[in-house]
């Protein structure tokens, strides 16, 4: 053993003495532990905390994971089926090779909610204060959860004999099987709503008044069918798409012969069209104006309206409609994109002609209010979901958006916040968002390749007969897999890069589950740890000199 | 036990008994018997535990025994010459970093030109590098010598060089006394390392050192070199006691007392010198000599005490200095500043020139006489040296001096007279 | 209680994994690793041979149970951790000379032998150090196949003195010895020197090439030298952003890149011959490793930018790549 005493002067040196040399004063810039907005929680208009409900599941932790979802949407089985997944357009995952099947996972965890009956998180002590919404689609559902979560009292009246909107009566059952929409909607009752179907509401502010309503928000949709003339005759067939799907839902299908054609370019001309063919139709075909790239249509949607035989004819207008005969005018498009008729008329074989061909707001309910304004046949709402008529708040397809069903459940929350804050005197200003983590702030070389996981699909020839679900779920295995596909954009998941990186041993690792510290005693601002942290949640900041 | 042995082997018998456990080796003339003995004695398994490496070079050597000093182990290497300057940079460390490693030097001329006999320029170029040098008189003293190196060396943290003139003692065959182990063991504690490589208590051992410690470092090293001063005498007289026989210590006086010239050497030459001294006292020339045993740290007190009083000296070397001339006699010089004696440098020996008692005395006659000239080299031809002055300075391009001497000497090698 | 690290599963190329235990999981990852070489020393930032250092140690730790014994060269690595009165190291640890690190570390495996202790010895050095100066004793040591494990640094020139060339230098680069100016400008292009594989041909037990490209590779590789006596040799590529002319945050990606071109392949060899290699993920055209370097700049743009001599770059890391066998068996033409 050494004693000091011994140790010969300066030739030989305590170990770890560098220590008292705070290299940290060589620093121009030194790293913080951030947290930046994964894109998929940017691009979610249901405000989704995504990449946080992804990391819980990666873990087998589903039952959290579904919590950390249902925060904010109170729909997932649903919006796993139904939801055109902005989310996935924007996951950086797809610049390495495809993006997370984030669907899918939702709809896993939506789909093992249902199944082990898990209840939505407890309200809050009852403030006393009722609210009423008015429509029970998803904008209106998602409304009434959250603000009933809030404490209020809550009665949806629905015009329809059952609640769902576009869930029941737009969306076929194909897509969307309605025991899944019954029991979402039942655990949002659960909380403590109130539900009055076949009860439409024709005066709102007598309706808010009568009722003891402190607040309203309306979400009535947009049910009405766009109509176009066409030139015809008495015995010609003309259906709106909206009725289609309604009476097919109500379980009373019209009669639509062997050839269908279906005018229109969106997902509810595509959701005709197979509709049809699962009604008996020999032959459905899309009639669209334009050309397949400009079709508004979803390219799932289509995709699977082609796999079933759904046929096509792009660049066709509606000339004329008779009896088993429709003739179309090939229309052409000029060098600065606009179409034109070419005067050539061709005819198809059709037995239905289907409109599907726009939607529009029941605005009649609205007429006469102060303060209410409308502008492209939609209501006008401000930042807090309200229209100009204190206390009246609206959202969904009804107020100017893009309508998809996570805009509406989005808006349902937003409204939701603004009703709360606006019943206790006060505004509510949502929280600042911190900067999106693009994939520049990614270090890709740290994700092996891993593609996607595809969905089992059902056969074609069930496809055409049936209504039964045609995309499968994930299994737990592949949905684990695929939650694990999340690069965890600007969050850290303890990959202890950082810690392991660093020339100087200055990342401090503070134990499973409570990440790291600089240790700016004696970080050099290299910038190694920012370089090397995979999902960018590291950001080198300039030092104070 | 009494052997008639040849030096080298007595002095591998006697470093075995100090149980080194890590042996380097790298051959080179004169020093080779002492290894090869000593690769024998491990492999025949009456060294253990030791590990004898063969290494590549001599600095490889050295570096081996650093790394196995600094490890807690007894560590022992020997070289000459050439492969002494090769291992330069490690015995400067060596000595810098306090490591107790002995090292045999057999005394060899350094080139160029290449020369393989005996003188002590080796010695001499390593001087200032931190290690304690002895110098053998005889094999007895050469074999005893390692034993109280070993002590030295742990006692003080300092690594000890002995130096054994090359061929004169390493290839002479003498009558040697071989201690046994028993008596080694008791002489020679356990190594206790004040610092060492160990898991247990990790240390950085080779730190650099800057301006504002380093001075400080060295005159630690320094003042080592001096504690050896007083610790060298106590180990010599702690061996006598226990064997019976002088060996070792700082310098030894021969038949000084009443002398008027002193002679001072260091090693073989001592034992011609002494005979000398021995005919010229039978002739009434009152003149003694001091073998110079320990050359580092110089014994300036010892050797003020021992020529103090006396007229003159004689220091006997076997090296010269390029462009300066005596080393030791200016180091006696040194020590005897503000005597009244004069010093005479008398350079001898070079490249294993044989050293005469004639020469000798016509040498010691003509100092004692006031004759002698301050610095002498003993037995050089003269002519040839002018010839080659005279032929240089004429031409430009005349050739290798050394190869022209050679011609100029003629077919056969200088007699001796 | 394993750690909760959300992270993306099999193949994953980070310091920790989620699914692996404890025992599994990289040294690096690790809350009770070594950190043999700590903080508080004076390499520049971003050093890939400080982190470098640090990765072989510890996990040179982790195999031996903390029985370790190092011997450090001179160069970068002894003079940043070692100024007086501050060391950087937590084990054992001797500086002695440029030239001697085998023969030191030769001498302290002997001490352990001799001393019966199960200590272990790791020799490290920088590439001057090893290809130059230390090369004899380097050979020595392999040729008696002591054992010891040693390390080499290379970060293709003598840096610590200010990026002069050694003979690790590779062709083409700018040094401040082999400066670009002139008609050819940078280092030479020679036959170059290949100090892995002239220890293969000493036939030692085990010669691996590394990168802090690849830790996981590199801890194992380490490892396994660690479970085996007689004399071994790591080979170690460090980029010096300072020497290189890269930016202090890009040592990793450098080195990536240098990897991925194939100019320094990953592979490893027993008893001299070839075990196995580690392959290229996604190959990258040497050039792209060269632009990214400031001590090549001269070869694209100047007077002097010659694609001849980018061509014969590309043409030693096809080599290598054929050589060392760097790309799936379907990737060969």
């Amino acid at each position: 053993m050494i004693s000091p005493a011994t140790k010969p002067f300066a030739i030989t040196l305590d170990e770890g003495s560098s220590r008292a040399n705070h290299t940290g004063s060589w620093r121009t810039r030194r790293p913080e532990m951030t947290a930046r907005l994964s894109p998929c929680d940017d691009a979610c208009p249901a405000g989704e905390d995504v990449q946080g409900w992804l990391a819980l599941a990666e873990e087998g932790e589903y039952r959290a994971a579904w919590e950390r979802l249902v925060q904010h949407n109170p729909l997932p089985a649903v919006m796993g089926r139904a939801c055109y997944h902005p989310c996935e357009n924007a996951c950086n995952r797809r610049h390495i090779d495809q993006a997370v099947s984030i669907h899918a996972v939702e709809r896993f965890l939506g789909d093992l909610a249902l199944r082990e009956k898990w209840s939505a998180p407890a309200p809050l002590s009852p403030t006393g204060k009722r609210v009423l919404v008015v429509g029970a689609g998803p904008s209106g559902l998602a409304a009434a959860y959250h603000l009933a979560l809030r404490g209020h009292a809550v009665t949806i009246r629905e015009a329809l004999p059952r609640a769902g909107g576009m869930m029941r009566y737009g969306i076929p059952t194909y897509r969307l099987p309605r025991d899944v929409v019954d029991a979402e909607i039942g655990r949002i009752l659960d909380v403590g709503v109130t539900l009055e179907c076949n009860s439409p509401v024709e005066d709102i502010v007598g309706a808010i008044e009568g009722g003891g309503f402190s607040a309203c928000f309306a979400a009535v949709g947009a049910h009405l069918a766009n109509r176009v003339q066409i030139p015809t005759s008495d015995a010609a067939r003309i259906v709106d798409a909206l009725d289609l799907l309604r009476d097919v839902e109500g379980g009373d299908p019209p009669r639509i012969g062997r050839r269908v054609a279906v005018v229109g370019g969106g997902n509810t001309a595509l959701d005709a069209a197979r509709t049809a063919k699962r009604l008996g139709a020999d032959e459905a075909t899309i009639i669209y104006r334009r050309t397949r790239a400009h079709m508004p249509a979803h390219a799932l949607e289509v995709q699977e309206a082609v796999e079933e035989g759904i046929q096509m004819r792009w660049l066709r207008a509606t000339a004329r409609f008779d009896p088993g005969k429709l003739v179309v005018e090939r229309m052409e498009v000029d060098t600065q994109g606009h179409v034109h008729g070419t005067g050539d008329f061709e005819t198809v074989e059709a037995d239905t002609l289907v409109l599907a061909i726009g939607q529009n707001v029941d605005l009649s309910i609205f007429e006469g209010i102060a303060g209410v304004h409308v502008t492209d046949r939609v209501i006008e709402v401000d930042s807090r979901m309200m229209t100009g008529h204190a206390g009246l708040f609206a959202g969904g397809d009804m107020v100017p958006s893009e309508r998809t069903i996570a805009v509406a459940v989005g808006h349902g929350e937003k409204a939701a916040r603004n009703v709360d804050a606006y019943l206790r005197g006060e505004t509510w200003a949502p929280p600042p968002r911190p900067e999106i983590a693009a994939f520049e702030h990614i270090n890709p070389w740290y994700y092996s390749e891993a593609e996607r996981t595809v969905q089992p699909a059902l056969d074609l020839a069930r496809r055409q007969r049936t209504f039964a679900e045609v995309q499968g779920g994930l299994t737990a295995d592949n949905a684990l897999f695929e939650a694990r596909r999340c690069l965890s954009c600007g969050n850290c998941f303890e990959c202890d890069n950082c810690y392991g990186v660093c020339p100087d041993n200055a990342v401090i690792k503070l134990g499973p589950g409570k990440g790291f510290r600089i240790d700016l005693d004696f970080c050099k601002g290299c910038g190694l740890c920012e370089a090397e942290c995979p999902c960018g949640a590291i950001r080198m900041v300039p030092e104070a000199l | 036990m009494l052997r008639q042995i040849e030096g080298s082997r007595a002095m591998a018998e006697t470093i075995a008994l100090c149980r080194p456990e890590v042996i380097c080796a790298y051959p080179i003339t004169p020093q080779t018997h002492i290894v090869e003995a000593l690769s024998e004695i491990v492999r025949a398994g009456r060294l253990s535990p030791c590990e004898f490496i063969n290494v590549e070079s001599e600095f490889a050597a050295l570096s081996v025994a650093i790394g196995a000093s600094a490890a807690g182990a007894r560590a022992y290497t020997a070289t000459s010459s050439q492969g002494l300057l090769f291992m330069a940079e490690a015995v400067y460390n060596a000595g810098g970093l306090g490591l107790p490693i002995v090292m045999t030097l057999g005394n060899r001329a350094i080139g160029a030109p290449i020369n393989i006999w005996n003188d002590h320029s080796d010695a001499m170029s390593m001087r200032d590098a931190g290690w304690i040098q002895l110098f053998a008189k005889d094999n007895q003293e050469a074999s005893d010598l390692h034993v109280q190196a070993f002590r030295l060396a742990e006692a003080l943290s300092c690594p000890v060089m002995v130096c054994v003139d090359g061929f004169i003692l390493t290839h002479a065959v003498e009558r040697v006394d071989l201690l046994s182990q028993e008596a080694v063991d008791g002489f020679l504690p356990r190594y206790e390392p004040v610092q060492t490589l160990d898991p247990l208590a990790p240390v950085t051992i080779g730190a650099m050192v800057g301006p504002e410690a380093f001075a400080e470092v060295r005159w630690l090293a320094h003042d080592k070199q001096l504690r050896a001063l007083a610790m060298v005498p106590e180990i010599s007289a702690a061996f006598a006691a226990a064997f019976g026989r002088d060996a070792g210590g700082l310098l030894r006086p021969y038949r000084c007392e009443d002398a008027e010239t002193v002679v001072v050497a260091m090693g073989s030459v001592n034992g011609t010198i002494e005979d000398v001294v021995d005919e010229m006292r039978a002739s009434g020339v009152a003149i003694g000599s001091v073998d110079l045993c320990t050359f580092r740290p110089f014994p300036a007190e010892a050797i003020r005490a021992a020529l103090g009083g006396k007229k003159r000296v004689v220091v006997v070397e076997k090296n010269l200095a390029l462009g300066m001339g005596g080393v030791l006699a200016s180091d006696v010089r040194m020590a005897l500043r503000g005597e009244n004696l004069g010093v005479h440098t008398v350079i001898a020996g070079l490249g294993g020139r044989a050293i005469t008692r004639a020469a000798l005395g016509r040498v010691f006659a003509a100092a004692h006489a006031g004759a002698l000239e301050e610095l002498h080299m003993l037995d050089l031809d003269w002519t040839l040296v002018t010839r080659e002055i005279a032929r240089a300075s004429q031409s430009r391009r005349s050739g290798p001096a050394a190869l022209n001497l050679l011609r100029d000497a003629g077919p056969s090698m200088r007699r001796i007279a | 209680m394993s750690q909760r690290v959300k992270y993306y599963q099999t193949g994953t190329l980070t310091v920790g994994n989620r699914l692996l235990d404890d025992a599994s999981r990289t040294v690096q990852a690790s809350i009770d690793r070594s950190n043999a070489l700590t903080s508080g020393h004076r390499a520049c930032q971003g050093c890939g041979e400080a982190l470098g250092a640090r990765w072989v140690l510890d996990a040179a730790m982790r195999a031996t149970g903390g029985q370790l014994i190092a011997v450090n060269a001179t160069g970068c690595l002894e003079v940043f951790t070692t100024p007086y009165p501050e060391s950087a190291w937590q084990l054992p640890w001797i500086h002695s000379l440029f030239a001697n690190a085998p023969a030191v570390a030769t001498g302290v495996a002997a001490a352990m032998r001799a001393k019966g202790k199960a200590v272990r010895v790791v020799a490290q050095g920088g590439d001057g150090g090893t290809t130059d100066i230390g090369f004899g004793c380097l050979s020595g040591m392999f040729e008696r196949n002591d054992d010891v494990l040693y390390v080499c640094y290379d970060n293709e020139a003598y840096m610590n003195t200010g990026v002069q060339r050694s003979s690790a230098t590779p062709p083409g680069a700018r040094t401040a010895t082999t400066p670009a100016v002139g008609p050819s400008p940078g280092n030479e292009f020679g036959q170059g020197k290949s100090v892995p594989l002239i220890a293969m041909a000493h036939g030692i037990p085990y010669v691996a090439t590394a990168s802090v490209a690849d830790l996981h590779d590199l801890e194992a590789k380490v490892i396994r030298a660690m479970s085996m006596h007689g004399a071994r040799y790591i080979h170690v590529h460090v980029p010096c952003p300072l020497g290189w002319g890269t930016a202090s945050d890009a040592t990793l990606r450098v080195a990536r890149l240098a990897v991925a071109c194939g100019l320094f392949p990953l592979f490893e060899a027993e008893n001299g011959v070839l075990t196995g290699s580690t392959v290229i993920r996604n190959r990258q055209p040497v050039e792209a490793y060269l632009r990214s370097q400031q001590r090549f700049a001269h070869l694209f743009s100047g007077p002097s930018a010659d694609p001849e001599r980018v061509a014969k770059l590309q043409a030693i890391a096809d080599r290598n790549v054929a050589r060392f066998h760097l790309l799936q068996p379907e990737e060969h033409s």
